[in-house]
């Protein structure tokens, strides 16, 4: 038994299998393999695409890692609509069901640990982009020039074109920096609000607008650790806190597994844990 | 804007939909990193991320702004977003003076402040 397997998430023991919905990378469905209390989320795929040197090959190609991480993203999200998971890495792949249980028993505290701080819980993403008025210069549309009627009336305004342009560069510096300092309140708002609804909260790297597709200055992408059953008021949190008007826009997305709070309490190389992990950890020994 | 229900929340936006850059930010940066059998090094991981960001940023940057679009790619560095609060703080500095020339007009002793005091010294010195 050689076959590669890739493992997408780990979880306790749950009832009425993976959902037939979670179709793996490659195309495979996805199955449980249980093993010493913990379940990893597998699926079999190909040794041409997922053996070391294929793999490092692919993993260059956008289009295949783009597609394998929806796929490897559609399993976590079919498997966290059942029970609680925690998500692993990409492109994490064992030889044989053997290796896959090797994986469960070498990573058994981490897993537990972290099965048990994230249980019930779900991640929430909101993001918050500036749209700030564009540039006058680029835009000399917003700045219409008199129209020939005004003109002959002669005037302040025709006697003092500079003063006009300067005026009107003034109005249109000082509105973008409103918008900039209202992007800004409005983020740290979000931030402070939602953190208090929820169990925890990361803040990731702002997204450039050409990988996310998205218009405007991405100015707060935060993730928030949130109990399923609060998630329903969290997501309303998020509505209220909207504003209405033009300048900002804000995005949510989730629920997702709890990626960004995976292995918060116990990475590899970390300075030792603090009081609150080592209960938790206590716990979770506890638990098994 | 969708309101999820029920006790586990249906997704946001489920399938083709979600932005690709919210899924790799998490399947590619974040969950639980344990070796398998087959070993990836995580630097090639890691080089990847950036690779991408790389890849496809061009895209539409290098119509842009030409083939110096990474030098002022918000994404790549910080170095663009701090250049900009640098712009706008030398701003903000220009106009305060602007306004603290206007708010102390000739002859009003200037409101505290050693430089203020010294240029008025200064301006005595010269006077004499």
């Amino acid at each position: 038994m050689n076959e590669l397997l890739y493992v997408y998430a780990v979880t306790r023991p749950f009832e009425g299998g993976v959902p037939a919905a979670a179709t793996g990378v490659g195309g495979l469905p996805a199955r449980p393999v249980e093993h010493n209390g913990l379940v990893a989320v597998v699926s079999d795929v190909r040794a041409e695409d997922f053996e070391e040197a294929p793999l490092r090959e692919r993993l260059e190609d956008l289009e295949w890692l783009a597609a394998t991480a929806r796929a490897h993203e559609s399993v976590v999200r079919a498997v966290i609509a059942v029970t609680g998971a925690v998500p692993l890495r990409l492109a994490t792949v064992c030889r044989g069901e053997s290796g896959v249980r090797r994986l469960l028993d070498e990573g058994n505290h981490r897993f537990t640990t972290n099965l048990d701080r994230l249980e019930g819980r779900v991640e929430w993403g909101v993001k918050l982009y500036a749209e700030p008025d564009p540039e006058p210069d680029r835009a000399p549309a917003t700045a219409p020039a008199p129209a020939p009627g005004q003109q002959t009336h002669g005037g302040e305004g025709a006697a003092s074109p500079g003063r006009d342009y300067l005026r009107r560069r003034l109005r249109s510096r000082q509105s973008r920096e409103k918008s900039w300092a209202h992007a800004d309140a409005l983020a740290r708002r979000l931030h402070t609000e939602l953190s208090r609804c929820a169990d925890g909260q990361r803040l990731h790297r702002p997204q450039s607008g050409q990988l996310a597709r998205a218009s405007g200055v991405n100015v707060l992408n935060a993730a928030f650790l949130v109990r399923r059953e609060e998630s329903d008021a969290f997501v309303g949190q998020v509505e209220r806190l909207t504003p209405r008007d033009a300048g900002v826009r804000v995005e949510l997305t989730g629920p997702w597994a709890p990626y960004s709070f995976a292995d918060l309490s116990d990475p590899p190389d970390a300075p030792p844990p603090s009081h609150q992990d080592e209960q938790e950890a206590h716990e979770g020994r506890a638990g098994t | 804007m969708t309101t999820a229900t029920g006790r586990y929340p249906s997704p946001y936006d489920s399938g083709g939909g979600t932005d690709l850059a919210d899924i790799l930010e998490r399947v590619l940066d974040k969950g639980i990193v344990i070796a398998g059998d087959i070993r990836i090094n995580l630097l090639d991981i890691e080089l990847l991320t950036i690779k991408l960001r790389l890849i496809v940023a061009s895209v539409d940057k290098a119509k842009e702004m030409g083939i110096d679009w990474w030098e002022h790619d918000p994404a790549l560095s910080s170095g663009a977003r701090s250049r900009e609060l640098e712009e706008r703080n030398a701003e903000l500095e220009r106009r305060v003076a602007e306004l603290q020339a206007l708010s102390s007009p000739s002859g009003q002793e200037p409101a505290g402040g050693r430089a203020a005091t010294a240029e008025h010294d200064r301006r005595e010195r010269d006077a004499s």
